[in-house]
């Protein structure tokens, strides 16, 4: 579904990717662990049009999307949900998750849609009308989340999900991953924890400045030594 | 009612708007009282000045004339802040040549009645639309190509782009002054304070452009892609919003809304000239950083509150300390709120 071929970025002087491969196969989570500078966001943000690719190619669906505008990318079934949330502070919960539809017109089914996310969070439901930059944390994940979700996406992109929550937290936003997941939509998931995400993950690529130094059925790389002793505390 | 009476009763009325604003936070969390914070608050304000003007043995109608007088001024320099302040929101510029598009408004306006026959509203409907397509030119040609150059070099193109519409407008429209033809004569008299048409011309078209305004960001999906841009812009792209296409919207709308302000100055003050924006643009950038730059009613208070106080000034003291009075409140205001009345505290987060 989505093909990632030695990908390079620059940022100014520094090369910040240098070779990135990956391939995500439908229907699958894949996880992308490394430590932090490892080009993780990078990469993600390079799928998506936000950062320059310098050299590589990103294939999704078959169609060469390297460098294409973001909106186009976006149009495509492709969405990621940010690093930090950057949900819209000043917009509530239900514009917000609006803003996420940007890409739709079918008002009736628009609803729909918004229901389900209140469905997956009854938390935002709560608070459907409060102001976004009033929620807490755990409640603005659920909502970047969600407001990725309005735009149907055939693939999500997930960056560090578990950025800053409670561990109780962590455990409900990854259920809640893994239950999108087997609603029919693939994931790509970026983490630093690392145990976390190659338990719900089918496939997982490790990270190591800027290169891709690892990869195999998440269950293989869980039990692989060096993972273990480098990202899963010994 | 004696004066010293009066005096007491301000003291009253401030003592409950310390109070008022004290417990602020109450009065909005409660549904009920929700919306009567700020009406209250302005009623409060009325009260004051009111009996402040009984206390100090003052005219109060001619107050009231001169406050009215000052509303349709304000009018104006609001309309131009929406424009300084929204691609500020969108693109953190402060668009200097703003004030000039207002002047091309003027002169659209000016042409509109005088070589095509239009009514005013017809009129004001080809002043809008051609500053709107200005604005979106000055940005595509100068602006759009230095999308990520650093912030000062968008800052001196945006004063070169005014020096060449001013220079531009010298050549075209000649640098004699023009005189709009009178569309609207007459006045009325409103609880003994006589009013000219024109000027209620000016505030109700500026009350109606506004709540269009208002009604378009909230409600509209473009209105709200312009939001989601100013408040997250990679957010924005990454909901599938084409930022190139909001920023050119952005422009156009503000545009616009000069160009509007440029033919309700025609009615009421009649000479336009190609340097005419010069000096509201500057007071309405003033008056759009007063109510906090970035935020659309703030705006509208900032540039409610120079057109009230600049003609109260000309009334009481004298017509030369006009501006020195508007520019003195800038500086008071941003000592005591560096983000404008309306501004949010803005911590960088780490």
């Amino acid at each position: 579904m989505l093909r990632v071929e030695d990908l390079h970025v620059h940022y100014g002087g520094i090369h910040a990717l240098k070779g990135i491969e990956l391939a995500v196969g439908e229907g699958q989570i894949v996880a992308l662990i490394g430590a932090n500078g490892a080009g993780k966001s990078t990469t993600l943000n390079t799928i998506s049009g936000l950062v320059r690719a310098s050299g590589g190619r990103v294939e999704f669906l078959g169609k060469d999307i390297t460098n294409a505008p973001s909106h186009e990318i976006v149009r495509m079934g492709l969405c990621q949900v940010p690093e930090g949330r950057k949900i819209f502070p000043e917009m509530t919960v239900i514009e917000n998750l609006l803003m996420g539809a940007y890409i739709r017109n079918d008002s009736e089914e628009i609803k729909a849609d918004r229901d389900l996310v209140f469905d997956l969070f009854p938390r935002l439901k709560e608070r459907q009308h409060q102001v976004a930059s009033t929620l807490s944390g755990g409640e603005q994940q659920m909502l970047a989340i969600g407001r990725g979700l309005m735009s149907r996406p055939k693939l999500l992109l997930l960056d560090e999900p578990s950025m800053g929550l409670a561990p109780l937290l962590v455990k409900e936003i990854f259920n809640i991953v893994k239950a999108i997941n087997q609603q029919g939509t693939t994931i790509l998931l970026v983490e630093q924890n690392a145990n976390m995400a190659l338990s719900i993950a089918d496939y997982g690529y490790v990270l190591e400045t800027g290169r891709t130094v690892l990869h195999g059925p998440a269950q293989e790389l869980a039990a692989n030594e060096e993972v273990k002793a480098a990202y899963l505390g010994g | 009612m004696s004066r010293v009476v009066a005096l007491v009763l301000l003291c009253l009325v401030v003592a409950l708007f310390a109070l008022l604003r004290k417990y602020r936070a109450v009065v909005v969390s409660n549904t009920a009282f929700k919306y009567s914070y700020y009406p209250a608050s302005a009623l409060l304000v009325i009260l004051a000045v009111n009996f402040l003007l009984v206390a100090l043995g003052a005219d109060r109608l001619f107050f009231v004339q001169q406050a009215v007088y000052g509303l349709s001024l304000g009018s104006v320099y609001a309309l131009i802040a929406l424009g300084y302040t929204m691609v500020y929101g969108v693109i953190k510029l402060i668009n200097f040549a703003h004030g000039d598009i207002y002047m091309v408004g003027a002169y659209a306006g000016y042409y509109a009645v005088t070589a095509l026959n239009l009514s005013f509203v017809p009129a004001l409907v080809v002043a809008m639309a051609v500053s709107a397509v200005t604005g979106v030119l000055v940005e595509r040609i100068a602006y759009k190509p230095l999308r990520d150059s650093p912030r000062i070099t968008l800052l001196i193109t945006a004063i070169g782009m005014s020096l060449l519409l001013e220079n531009l407008g010298q050549k075209v429209f000649t640098s004699t002054p023009r005189t709009y033809p009178s569309m609207f004569t007459g006045s009325y008299n409103v609880f003994g304070v006589s009013v000219d048409l024109s000027r209620i011309i000016v505030f109700v078209v500026t009350i109606l452009l506004m709540l269009a305004l208002q009604y378009f960001v909230t409600y509209t999906k473009p209105g709200r892609a312009m939001r989601a841009v100013s408040q997250d812009r990679d957010a924005a792209r990454l909901m599938g919003i084409d930022i190139d296409r909001v920023i050119a919207a952005t422009f156009a709308v503000g545009s616009a809304l000069a160009g509007a302000a440029g033919v309700l100055v025609g009615i009421v003050f009649p000479q336009i000239r190609p340097t005419m924006g010069v000096m509201p643009g500057l007071k309405a950038f003033v008056a759009a950083v007063i109510g906090g730059i970035g935020i659309i009613p703030g705006a509208m208070l900032g540039g409610m509150i120079i057109g009230v106080s600049e003609n109260l000034v000309t009334a009481y003291i004298s017509s030369s300390w006009r501006d020195a009075i508007a520019f003195g409140f800038l500086i008071l205001i941003l000592l005591a709120k560096p983000t404008g009345i309306l501004g949010k505290h803005t911590r960088e987060k780490v």
